[in-house]
């Protein structure tokens, strides 16, 4: 800016200074030519790199509220105590209470309440992960804030986002949300201790997931009665 | 209604590139919204008149450059336009259809006084 006046900052000498930022200029165009999520991004690949030096594996889990993300953590701790250190990171709007029940479960919790955002953000993720400080070769999961459209914009640095849907939800979810189903490397389709009272068709639901993305796995679960946790746990330890 | 946070994101943005040019005020914000963004045109001119208060963008005007989506078939190299996500070739129906534009949004340029 002009010492002289606050007027442009390259100010022609023959031009008289008159204090206006626009003086003796149109306004310039200058190009950007950046990505909205540039800053995020930035974040999340720091965080995927320091996960990466502390032996971390790191997974985003993403579903609409209710579909059992909280209760079918709680069981993968059970089975994996003792086997492998695992840390959660609760992402909820309010209140601590998913984190209770994590630590309740036998995990190390961080809650992050997001106000009124309604994803998490890989900020967040960074600061979390501090206060935790987790052990070498430890087990990140990220529980987003329940929503099938935000989180799947943004990155974490995860190593995979799995996505969950429940039997008590349409099995065209997929189709509807394709963007969230397009990101995920991994569907769970939990609660199939109640398909006998729904009509939900699981082999529905996984044509429609492999519509919008070809590589995805799906897994059938219920984190009520542990059917179906041994092929999430396979995968779980193939990722290690 | 992530867009709030993806219009402070655009603002910080531009903020940042007038600031390097020194720049006192910024008059206008182009945005490319591609049809497959994920973004709502009404959310993110919402956001963005709150994102911009406060900072070398308030009063600037949001210039939203539509951008169509558009699909390639790796199987038979086809080029299309698509209304909506898929990854069916409308030409030869293979399930080989991969997005090759309109699904970012991003600050193409901004105009500073």
């Amino acid at each position: 800016m002009c010492t002289d006046c606050g007027c442009h900052p390259h100010h022609p000498d023959d031009t008289p200074h008159t204090g206006d930022p626009g003086d003796g200029y149109a306004s310039r165009r200058l190009l950007v030519e950046a990505a909205a999520t540039a800053a995020n991004d930035e974040t999340a690949r720091h965080n995927r790199e320091a996960f990466r030096r502390q032996r971390l594996t790191a997974l985003n889990l993403m579903s609409s509220p209710g579909a059992g993300k909280t209760s079918i953590l709680e069981r993968t701790i059970r089975h994996l105590a003792g086997r492998r250190p695992v840390y959660v990171i609760e992402g909820d709007q309010q209140t601590r209470n998913d984190a209770e029940r994590i630590e309740r479960a036998g995990a190390t919790a961080v809650q992050i309440n997001t106000g009124s955002g309604c994803h998490l953000e890989a900020g967040m993720v960074a600061r979390a992960v501090e206060r935790l400080d987790p052990l070498p070769g430890g087990l990140l999961f990220i529980e987003n804030v329940g929503n099938l459209v935000c989180p799947a914009m943004f990155d974490l640095g995860e190593q995979a986002k799995v996505v969950i849907i429940s039997v008590t939800e349409g099995d065209d979810k997929p189709e509807k949300y394709p963007y969230m189903f397009r990101a995920a490397r991994l569907c769970l389709i939990n609660k199939t201790d109640l398909l006998p009272y729904v009509d939900f068709d699981p082999g529905r639901c996984r044509q429609l997931a492999r519509a919008v993305n070809p590589h995805i796995t799906c897994i059938e679960l219920s984190a009520r009665t542990g059917e179906g946790f041994d092929a999430w746990l396979q995968w779980l330890s193939g990722l290690a | 209604m992530h867009e709030l946070s993806l219009a402070c994101s655009l603002v910080d943005l531009a903020c940042q590139r007038a600031q390097e040019e020194g720049a006192s005020r910024i008059t206008a914000l182009e945005v490319e919204v591609g049809a497959l963004a994920g973004v709502m045109r009404e959310a993110l001119a919402f956001g963005f008149e709150a994102a911009c208060r406060d900072t070398l963008a308030q009063g600037a005007r949001l210039v939203i450059i539509e951008e169509p989506a558009k699909g390639v078939c790796s199987a038979c190299r086809v080029t299309c336009r698509l209304a909506r996500f898929t990854i069916t070739c409308p030409a030869c129906g293979a399930a080989a259809l991969e997005i090759s534009g309109g699904d970012r949004l991003c600050l193409r340029a901004i105009e500073v006084a």
